[in-house]
């Protein structure tokens, strides 16, 4: 019962004025960002954390996680109005959501969308509340050698999940990492990589720079690209009968959001996976149980109902890994965990000793923004029409403007501004030739502690790597993370094999 | 597509090579009793992506990977002109900033994105100028006190700061 009285503990610091007011603006900025097509949590996210300075970083914390949360809802609007992804995310709900919306039924797919994010988000924030104190009681006796296991295990995930192209993969690995050098050494205090004495190198490389930079700029560029302008918004009728007949006929969806909630939410705790595989992979299982899998693709409910549940539960999965461990379960997370460093909130276990009313408020307050982006999810479908039919031409600048701006605040460097343009350029360029982008935002974040817990572990054990093998705990997670590392080489070889073997009967 | 595959792979393997002789000047061997020395762990990852660059031009040689297949243009017209005309545009607006200073920027990028590119009309264009500007000052100079750069219109500022600060 522990666990009660510290959640009640954590609604008292939600319902503060100011933290309610937060949640609020959060839930709804994040419902817009979601449903603006290209945009998703992520780049809400790493375009608005440096206006969080304003406020103390608990608000801050609970004002992004709402943004979260509230994308989460959005993106299933542009997804069914527009036929276009409000976000990644949101994908698998345009399979059925845009049939429904051309049937005239666009009303009855919001509904559904709203309301299976909630059940999803509910069912995860309840997982949530039950696992999290235990994992990280767990993670209390983790040492150096663990730390940096699991890190390699947030990368190997990557390579044997993944799926992409593995060199490109790996090499988006590499690049985070060796930019998240640049600076000071931090065990000799050494200058290192700092290009010619470039003196806005050596305070590093700020992994907002880098996320503004991809997710800001590299997607707006892709955006323009995409759209190429022209957008087709269907229309919604819209009434409160509609809205109650909507509700009444989410009791027949009820199996394919509660599955969609669990398998969400367990494969958004995987760090390579989060909430785009795990809606997808919703949809699948949903089509393989119904009982009318010949009506997925032509405006099924049902289809719409498992994918935003998974969704919403892969956000808050994705969570658990970053409070407990301090390793991110998705970009959006990578950059929230980024920021919790800068406001000195180290995630990991020692916050839930350390900082526990932080922990237990920012659990309390995703049951809040999951109930008011429920609410503001459906009173403002007619804003949403509106914000949708706005010209990109005026929403293209103001958010380069917003990252500019943005970039230069964390440092008061216009080095940095640069580098930022550099790294959007260059991240759109990559893009379009398949290098994923993910990786590499998680390894700017992770690279410091990655090199820290090595060189300290090997410290310890005076040079030897058989510190990360001895212990239980670690030398467990190091051999996962090696299976999956070499899993694509194996099968690779597997393959070749068998080829073999078909070309050549003899052999 | 295909050729730009290339392209990438080879300018990236050469950063990747640079990146590598950058970081040898720390020691990158192993220190006897400490481990890794201060270079090791960017060299050896950059020897890493040198690695990667040469499998995804393997690749290549093989036609393994879909943008190695494809025929279809990297960019074709229309994208490469939204594309420069996009960061172009961007990088005119921060190179302004050292010189005009964020305020008078900021007003030039929005007029000439919102008139000519998205040609709104001038009463939009006009709000959206002088709105946004004034929004930032007292966002971020005003609540969160940091000072953005404003080049030679620094002066045109210093009223405005002894009235609120």
């Amino acid at each position: 019962m522990e666990i009660l009285s510290l959640l009640t503990d954590g609604f008292v610091i939600v319902f503060q004025p100011l933290n309610l007011g937060l949640i609020i603006l959060g839930c709804a900025l994040g419902l817009f960002i979601g449903a603006m097509p290209g945009l998703g949590s992520v780049n809400g996210v790493a375009i608005l954390l440096p206006m969080t300075f304003i406020v103390p970083p608990t608000g801050a914390v609970i004002f992004l996680a709402a943004i979260y949360y509230g994308a989460m809802y959005g993106g299933a609007v542009s997804s069914i109005m527009l036929g276009i992804p409000g976000a990644s995310t949101a994908v698998a709900t345009t399979f059925d959501g845009r049939p429904m919306a051309l049937q005239g039924r666009a009303d009855r797919a919001l509904i559904t969308a709203a309301t299976a994010s909630f059940i999803g988000g509910t069912i995860s924030v309840l997982l949530f509340t039950a696992f999290a104190p235990p994992l990280a009681a767990v993670a209390l006796a983790f040492g150096s050698p663990e730390e940096f296991a699991l890190m390699l295990l947030a990368f190997a995930t990557f390579i044997g999940l993944g799926g992409d192209d593995i060199p490109k993969t790996l090499f988006s690995i590499f690049i985070g990492l060796v930019l998240s050098s640049v600076g000071l050494d931090i065990i000799s205090g050494q200058p290192r990589l700092i290009f010619g004495d470039i003196p806005g190198f050596y305070h590093g490389i700020n992994f907002l720079v880098l996320a503004i930079g991809i997710y800001g700029i590299g997607e707006i560029l892709w955006t323009i690209e995409i759209s190429g302008g022209e957008v087709n918004v269907a229309q919604a009728k819209l009434s409160f009968r509609r809205m109650v007949d909507g509700l009444r006929g989410m009791k027949s969806l009820l199996k394919a959001t509660i599955m969609g909630s669990f398998l969400g939410y367990f494969v958004g705790i995987l760090p390579a996976a989060g909430a785009t595989p795990g809606s997808l992979m919703a949809y699948g299982v949903a089509k393989a149980t119904s009982r009318k899998p010949e009506t997925f693709g032509k405006g099924n409910p049902e289809g719409i109902a498992a994918p935003e549940a998974a969704n919403n539960a892969a956000s808050t999965g994705s969570m658990l890994p970053m409070l407990t461990l301090g390793i991110p379960g998705s970009p959006t997370t990578a950059i929230l965990l980024g920021g919790m460093v800068i406001w000195g909130l180290e995630p990991g276990p020692l916050l839930f000793v350390e900082h526990k009313e932080f922990v237990w408020g920012l659990i309390a307050s995703l049951y809040v923004a999951n109930l008011f982006s429920l609410l503001l999810n459906i009173g403002l479908i007619p804003a949403f029409i509106w914000v949708l039919k706005l010209p990109f031409t005026i929403l293209a600048p103001m958010i380069f403007i917003l990252c500019v701006v943005g970039g230069y605040a964390p440092t008061k460097d216009m080095h940095d501004v640069w580098l930022m343009l550099i790294f959007g350029v260059a991240g759109y360029l990559m893009r379009k030739l398949d290098y994923p982008m993910a990786p590499v935002v998680l390894a700017i974040v992770l690279g410091p502690l990655a090199e820290t817990s090595m060189r300290q572990s090997l410290i310890i054990s005076h040079g030897s790597p058989m510190i990360f093998f001895n212990r239980p705990i670690a030398g467990t997670i190091m051999i996962v993370a090696l299976v999956l590392l070499f899993m694509p080489a194996i099968k690779a070889v597997k393959d070749y094999l068998a080829r073999r073997r078909v070309s050549d009967p003899s052999a | 597509m295909r050729r730009a595959e290339l392209v990438m792979a080879l300018v990236m393997a050469i950063f990747s090579a640079y990146l590598m002789w950058k970081s040898a000047e720390l020691p990158i061997g192993w220190i006897p009793g400490e481990g890794p020395g201060g270079g090791a762990f960017p060299f050896w990852l950059a020897g890493g992506m040198l690695l990667c660059c040469i499998a995804v031009i393997v690749r290549w040689v093989l036609r393994a990977s879909p943008p190695s297949r494809s025929t279809e243009p990297y960019m074709d017209r229309h994208a490469l002109q939204l594309f420069l005309v996009g960061a172009g545009a961007l990088a005119v607006l921060i190179g302004s900033i050292h010189f005009i200073g964020m305020y008078g920027a900021i007003p030039l990028f929005l007029v000439f994105y919102m008139r000519f590119i998205g040609r709104h009309p001038w009463t939009t264009t006009t709000m959206l100028a002088v709105v946004t500007p004034v929004v930032t000052f007292f966002f971020f100079e005003i609540v969160l006190r940091i000072t953005l750069p404003k080049g030679y219109t620094e002066p045109l500022f210093y009223p405005l700061y002894d009235f609120f600060f």
